[in-house]
């Protein structure tokens, strides 16, 4: 892959980026931040790739053996906390038709 | 043709935007969790297909020793410990860039380097053009940076988050200086090191290399140690941009596209939404980011000078004036949280509704310690959505309300942000809470708040203090309550 191509999928996702979230509401700031935490533990598949290619290479071995572990914290940490605080909005539609009933 | 890996990197880079988009969205928020999580997977699962990886019983090794505790600790953390766990996986995915771009930068000189094509003189290779060997390591200089800067400055947030860490300010002589030093130092440690590859001399790039990272590492805590606990919400948002930056260069030190996408993604949603918090604070990032709580004390000193009371009140008579209210205007604030009493509030809620009071909710923006904390919190206790009301649509009827209980809150309903332009705060949209007819504020004792500003509100005529522990008070309250 050319470095333009990536430069200009780079820019592109820059405005999908801002444009996909540019009408959230406040009430949801925490958990998207806590989501996007979660997203950018993609990380993750650098750190498996590193490891997976260290070969013998003890210093490369150790390096992308800590990410991997780093980057799953950041994963399945990231998505299960994010889960927990969006599960309780989930009584917001039952509670407003408890009232409406 | 695509190969699997690629396919499933394509889709995986889609489900992350659906997934962005779906969490900005109240009612689909869980969903777009949710499918994010797939995609994740999806990438996962793909990156072991690719060719040339080995190492498989270490990776699901490492992967089960990161996921274990992630998970245990992600279920378990509470509620209003929240901030400080973004902040702690979002400085884990830092370290995580950084020791990938450590450890490409590494391999890069182990196999010399792809910059093949040059050939070897009789007196030893040529010089490597000094740009070209830039161009290849840039990416991995810049992730390295990046994550280093995560790393420390989350660490940093956390620690200040769980008071590990002072939450105050902390000041030090000359420390502009000194930052600027480090950057000057990290670039010119990243340009040192760029010079010793095109020079062949492998040994001393490395030791530059160090020097760089240790530098970072350093900048991260140098930069977040002087910003004061209430603006941790902006940098912790600040630096999970940072991080998503962070992945996506390394993304194109690996020329691995989804990387590339999904860090962008959420370095450039992470930026609008640190723009989003600033303005609900209406704090510019620049005086975040480079300190402009400076000046509390001088204002804390003003304000202790003049003479002024504050005004005890007994849960007894608090209790009648809200049992025979029209109105009560509930305030929460952190201390609410702190003292998990989310549960309590809405029990009075409840009784004074019985009684024909009209209760609503007063939600700061940054009400908590993060913009939205505060709507979790309630809506853990139950809280029914529609009495949960923003600043805008609330402010206007303080006027009208009998009562406002504050609740552990204490910057957010600080008048000097209206009208003290010495104040630190000054600026800073708040809730007009001193418009109503009585104010009963529930505060553990006369100290400050988070930010470390004296408020005049606890000093006002109108104002009555109901001191204690948030728990404590508001069980107190609903006993006097029922008893009416």
């Amino acid at each position: 892959m050319s470095a333009l191509a990536m430069i200009y999928i780079f820019i592109l996702a820059i405005f999908t980026g801002v444009e996909v979230i540019s009408r959230v509401p406040t009430v949801l700031h925490t958990p998207l931040m806590s989501g996007a935490n979660a997203i950018h533990g993609i990380v993750l598949i650098g750190g498996v790739i590193v490891l997976g290619r260290a070969g013998d290479h003890a210093i490369v071995f150790s390096l992308g053996f800590i990410a991997v572990v780093f980057g799953t914290l950041n994963v399945v940490g990231g998505f299960v906390v994010t889960d927990r605080m969006l599960e309780m909005f989930k009584a917001k539609p039952t509670a407003k038709d408890k009232d409406a009933k | 043709m695509m190969t699997i890996p690629e396919v499933a990197y394509l889709l995986a880079s889609l489900l992350f935007i659906f997934g962005l988009k779906r969490l900005s969205s109240p009612r689909t928020a869980r969903s777009g969790n949710l499918v994010a999580a797939v995609g994740m997977a999806l990438a996962l699962g793909g990156t072991f297909l690719l060719p040339d990886m080995g190492n498989f019983g270490w990776i699901i090794l490492a992967i089960g020793l990161g996921a274990i505790p992630g998970w245990l600790r992600a279920k378990s953390v509470k509620m209003t410990a929240m901030p400080q766990m973004v902040s702690l996986f979002n400085g884990m995915g830092g370290a995580c860039a950084m020791f990938i771009s450590l450890g490409e930068w590494l391999r890069g000189i182990g196999i010399g380097f792809p910059w093949t094509g040059f050939m070897w003189g009789p007196e030893g290779p040529p010089p490597l053009p000094f740009e070209r060997v830039l161009a290849y390591s840039f990416p991995m200089l810049l992730g390295i940076v990046l994550g280093a800067i995560s790393f420390t400055g989350s660490l940093i947030a956390f620690g200040k988050l769980q008071g590990l860490i002072s939450e105050k300010p902390l000041r030090w002589p000359l420390q502009k200086l000194i930052n600027v030093l480090v950057v000057l130092g990290i670039l010119g440690a990243a340009a040192a090191s760029v010079n010793e590859i095109s020079f062949w001399r492998y040994n001393s790039a490395e030791i530059w290399i160090i020097v760089l990272t240790v530098l970072a590492l350093l900048l991260g805590v140098l930069q977040v140690l002087p910003i004061g606990g209430a603006d941790m919400p902006v940098v912790i948002s600040v630096l999970n941009s940072c991080t998503g930056l962070a992945a996506a260069v390394t993304g194109f030190a690996m020329k691995n596209m989804s990387m590339i996408i999904a860090g962008t993604l959420v370095g450039a949603a992470g930026s609008l939404l640190t723009v989003l918090m600033c303005k609900a604070m209406n704090r510019s990032l620049a005086k975040v980011i480079f300190g402009s709580f400076g000046g509390a004390a001088q204002g804390q000193a003003a304000a202790g000078q003049a003479d002024k009371t504050q005004r005890e009140i007994a849960a007894s008579e608090c209790a009648i004036m809200m049992g025979y209210a029209r109105k009560v205007i509930i305030v929460p604030g952190y201390g609410l949280a702190v003292a998990q009493a989310q549960h309590l509030v809405h029990e009075l809620d409840e009784l004074l509704e019985k009684r024909g009071v009209e209760v609503k909710y007063a939600i700061h923006p940054v009400a908590g310690r993060m913009p939205g904390h505060m709507n979790v919190l309630l809506a853990e206790a139950d809280v029914p959505y529609p009495k949960l009301l923003d600043m805008e649509e609330i402010n206007p009827e303080f006027e009208q309300a009998d009562v406002a209980l504050i609740i552990g809150a204490n910057d957010v309903v600080n008048p000097a942000a209206r009208t003290d332009p010495g104040s630190p705060i000054f600026g800073m949209p708040i809730l007009n809470a001193d418009k109503a007819k009585n104010i009963i504020v529930i505060k553990r004792g006369r100290g400050t708040g988070f930010a470390g500003i004296e408020n005049g509100l606890f000093f006002n005529a109108k104002t009555r203090m109901l001191f204690g522990d948030a728990k404590k008070a508001l069980q107190e309250l609903t006993t006097e309550v029922k008893a009416l």
